[in-house]
């Protein structure tokens, strides 16, 4: 007799989620996470007395209203905010706004507007197409089954039925870079830097590497959820995790916190259970890891207990990240040169040109800190007044690009990088500085210390075509499953990938309760 | 490592100079990247001298790799199909390897030298897949081929001649031990294994003492009808004794380009190594689900009658092809025209009644003839000698 018929690695959201959904159909669940508190990456931190943030992610992008509505998330008290229009800040002050399918500002013409609207119609119709993909597992392409056949076959018509020229422009545009897309598509410097920062969010590549049409693909995959865009939750991230929990608990599952999982057990040739730090051990018919590949497979696994070819393939999982954040507390809503408040509580974004953001790319390639990066700044105090005491305000953003072990280390350089990021601020900011109560710089190892996200890798691993779909995060491991009976994956390392989806939790439960997993 | 006074493609055996000055043939190979001799005067002859007296084999090209440290065992247990648990130290293993998919990579030989230390034989090159495997594993690989220099020293006089060089004693070793002695001031491994289904040993010492060993071998052997052998004569032993060899009864599963041709362990007959008992091996999981679902293919040996060898002959169950041979040859000892066959299921129970397709020309005149054979148990020559401790004089 078992424990559980499931143990989840990991309360961040796709583990909660999953944990849901299985404790929906009837399984005994138990969530376990290190940290004190559920959510994972869906985290809101003090920064500052009085001052809360979201620590990880600060914006909902594509978070699966499938998932709101199966788990009854609204009704157990997630609140999001409204749709933020995109506001990319001008050096002059003529900021450029995207809102939607429309474009105004900063001088941008009728031919950019025009194929705006085109670009954005195209993404669309990749987008519905790429959606039915991520709501199932990835079908196999050697040793295909008839679901899996199935699922391809209706890919194939999918893509037929695009039209010729989408299709087309698809099967050439996908494996390139949204550099060169952005360049065929429009004339506007700050429109096609604002676009493509889009595509290279929580990740090791700049806008002329490949790969970073199928990130931005994966990004604007939100315009076809119900929020068709960025939103904020209030009460911060975290709330997202806290009203997760609350509802694994309602269907049923066990969520326990404080609880670090220190190595996945294995009894003969099957996974059994897990060991606790303190000694504990509980066995159950699946282990489920929400944690990512790297983690579960050469931390609680061990490459010992792996076949060569999956130990190996698991060591070449590709987990650098760029990305860093920057938080701020004010004692004032901040001046940004050109905007008022209500533009103010928009996604802020600085990224003046395409080459800007390569700029950026370029130094964190050699593992130095570049003099200037690019920002994706939220001030979610604005709309949200709980997150700051009364009259002041937080303001979070997203830095590109800081490398994961700069030369010299991070100690030594962490107060000079935090310092110049806040002078870059400044000149779209003046006066911000005066008005800063509490500042912190995160970069990739703090994200791996506090999240558990080795390479600091905000999607559980690099989002590129060689480590996605079929082959997310790697051959061998698809759908779920990974090589050892009783073990499966579903965090963002697994299909269809990262960014407060919700998918991979909600995919893996279906797919292990059609499996009979737990029989 | 050798050197040469030019740039050679092949490479010289620590044994070359001697080699050569008795290679009165001159018929040369290559046995991965070095010059073995083919025939040294008389391939039937050599292979006289393995079964009547004894025959020296130069088995220095053979990959040898050095396993040790704390996780040395779990390393090679992960690694092979059998259990090197009960492999006790001293003593050597014959073994098979395969990757994820359960189709065999290569095989060799383990020797067991400590608690934490082993000596890996190898057919192929495996430094790659050795360093992949170490993930996870606290052991450190030393490529020692071009440290070790070996002789194979097989046949009924081999265990006298090699006491007389000084190997005291070495008539008590048992089948796959090991014994250590001194040669010349340095260390010398005997083990008694071989490629030949006879008695035999195998001689290991540094490239330095090389020579000297030839030497001395050659003079203590004189009267016992010691002669250096080929591998022509080699391959007739091993076919004789029921070896399978690398690249002619399966290709290394890396090696392999084509869907389909590579061998599971079960498909060469060599389910006797595979040990489920063990949590996890390499393939361990695709060969479960093979022994569920059923292989494609049965090793087997056939017994054909008449003596034309059976080389490359298609096997037929009536009108239809079932197989192919991979290694054929006529065994002078046991006087059967032998041949080992990858036959389709469930083709080759023993027993089992089929006709080999041979085709042989004799001035110019092709004959094809239908040769009715049956699959047997297991090699025909199996001496008493093979297994006797002590060894048996002669």
């Amino acid at each position: 007799m078992t424990d559980y018929d499931a143990i989840i690695i990991g309360a961040g959201h796709n583990g909660l989620i999953c944990g849901s959904y299985l404790a929906k159909a009837g399984q005994r669940v138990l969530i376990l996470d290190a940290r004190d508190q559920a959510g994972g990456c869906a985290s809101t931190r003090e920064v500052a007395p009085g001052f809360r943030m979201s620590d990880c992610a600060q914006w909902l992008y594509q978070f699966d209203d499938a998932i709101v509505r199966d788990l009854g998330l609204e009704a157990a008290g997630l609140k999001v905010g409204a749709r933020k229009r995109t506001v990319a800040l001008q050096a002059d002050g003529d900021h450029l706004s995207i809102d939607g399918d429309f474009l105004r500002g900063a001088g941008i013409g009728t031919k950019d507007q025009a194929a705006f609207q085109a670009f954005r119609e195209q993404m669309d119709v990749f987008g519905k197409l790429m959606l039915k993909l991520y709501r199932g597992r990835a079908p196999k392409l050697v040793d295909a089954n008839w679901p899996d056949r199935l699922t391809l076959m209706k890919l194939g018509l999918g893509l037929k039925l695009m039209g010729k020229t989408n299709m087309q422009d698809l099967m050439r545009i996908v494996l390139i870079n949204i550099y060169d897309v952005m360049n065929e598509n429009f004339d506007h410097e700050g429109l096609k830097a604002a676009l493509a920062l889009d595509a290279i969010t929580g990740t090791n590549m700049g806008p002329r590497s490949p790969n970073t049409v199928y990130t931005y693909l994966h990004r604007a995959l939100g315009n076809q959820l119900q929020s068709k865009g960025v939103v904020q939750v209030m009460g911060g991230m975290g709330a997202l995790g806290d009203v997760l929990q609350k509802v694994a608990e309602t269907h049923g599952a066990t969520v326990r916190l404080s609880s670090t999982v220190q190595a996945i057990v294995k009894e003969g040739d099957r996974v059994c259970g897990v060991t606790l730090s303190d000694g504990t051990t509980l066995q159950a018919k699946a282990v489920i890891s929400s944690a990512d590949p790297t983690t579960t497979f050469r931390d609680l696994l061990g490459y010992q207990h792996l076949e060569t070819g999956t130990a190996r393939r698991a060591a070449q999982y590709r987990t650098r990240s760029g990305t860093a954040k920057l938080h701020l507390a004010l004692s004032d809503l901040p001046a940004f040169s050109g905007l008022d408040t209500a533009a103010l509580s928009q996604r802020l974004v600085i990224a003046p040109t395409m080459d800007a953001i390569e700029s950026a790319f370029n130094p964190m390639k050699y593992a130095e800190c570049g003099p200037k990066q690019v920002f994706d700044i939220s001030i979610p105090s604005i709309e949200d007044p709980s997150l700051a005491p009364s009259g002041q305000h937080v303001l979070t953003a997203l830095v590109h690009y800081l490398p994961f072990a700069p030369k010299g280390g991070w100690e030594g350089q962490r107060q000079a990088v935090l310092d110049n990021l806040i002078e870059q601020l400044e000149a779209y900011a003046p006066g911000i500085k005066g008005q800063i109560v509490a500042s912190e710089l995160l970069v990739p190892p703090d994200f791996e210390a506090a999240y558990g996200m080795t390479g600091g890798n905000w999607h559980h691993g690099e989002l590129s075509i060689d480590q996605a779909l079929m082959m997310r995060p790697f051959p061998g491991s698809t759908q779920y499953k990974t090589t050892i009976d009783g073990l499966f994956l579903c965090g963002a390392g697994a299909h269809p990938g990262g960014s407060l989806m919700g998918l991979p939790g909600r995919n893996a439960a279906k797919e292990m309760i059609k499996q009979g997993a737990f029989a | 490592m050798i050197t040469s006074s030019r740039d050679i493609m092949l490479l010289p055996t620590p044994f070359h100079s001697r080699v050569e000055a008795m290679c009165d043939m001159n018929d040369w190979g290559n046995w991965m990247g070095y010059t073995t001799p083919n025939a040294y005067f008389d391939v039937e002859l050599e292979y006289f001298a393995i079964r009547s007296t004894t025959g020296v084999f130069d088995l220095s090209p053979m990959n040898k790799y050095r396993i040790t440290g704390p996780d040395a065992e779990a390393y090679l247990n992960r690694m092979v199909t059998r259990n090197v648990s009960k492999l006790g130290i001293n003593r050597v293993g014959y073994a098979v390897w395969c990757n994820d998919a359960g189709q065999v990579m290569d095989d060799g030989t383990i020797f067991r030298l400590g608690e934490q230390d082993f000596r890996l034989c190898s057919y192929q090159r495996a430094d790659d897949w050795l360093a992949w495997c170490t993930l996870g594993f606290d052991v450190t690989i030393t490529n020692e081929s071009e440290d070790l220099a070996g002789l194979a020293v097989q046949g009924p006089t081999s265990c006298t001649i090699l006491t007389l060089l000084g190997c005291e004693g070495l008539d008590q070793l048992k089948p796959f031990g090991i014994a250590h002695f001194t040669f010349e001031g340095a260390p010398m491994m005997v083990s008694r294994t071989g490629f030949t289904g006879d008695l035999g040993y195998e001689v290991w010492v540094a490239p330095a003492q090389a020579e000297a060993l030839w030497d001395q071998l050659f003079e203590h052997g004189r009267e016992y009808l010691i002669k250096p052998i080929g591998s022509y004569a080699l391959d007739m032993a091993r076919i004789e004794a029921g070896f399978i060899q690398a690249h002619v009864d399966f290709v290394p599963s890396e090696e392999v380009v084509r869907n389909g041709r590579t061998r599971s362990p079960f498909e060469l007959g060599l389910e006797w190594l595979v040990d489920f008992s063990k949590p996890l091996f390499n393939g361990r999981s695709a060969l479960l689900a093979e022994k569920a679902n059923g292989s494609r293919y049965r090793f087997a040996m056939l017994d054909i009658e008449g003596n034309k060898p059976a080389e490359h002959s298609f096997i037929m169950k009536g009108d239809k092809v079932v197989g192919t041979v991979t290694s054929a040859a006529w065994c002078p000892t046991v006087k059967s025209n032998i041949a080992y066959a990858q036959l389709e299921m469930p083709h080759g129970a023993v027993g089992d009644e089929l006709v080999a397709e041979i085709y042989y020309q004799r001035e110019l005149h092709w004959t094809r003839m239908l040769a009715p054979c049956r699959v047997i148990d297991g090699p025909l020559f199996n001496p008493k000698r093979r297994r006797q401790t002590p060894a048996p004089p002669f």
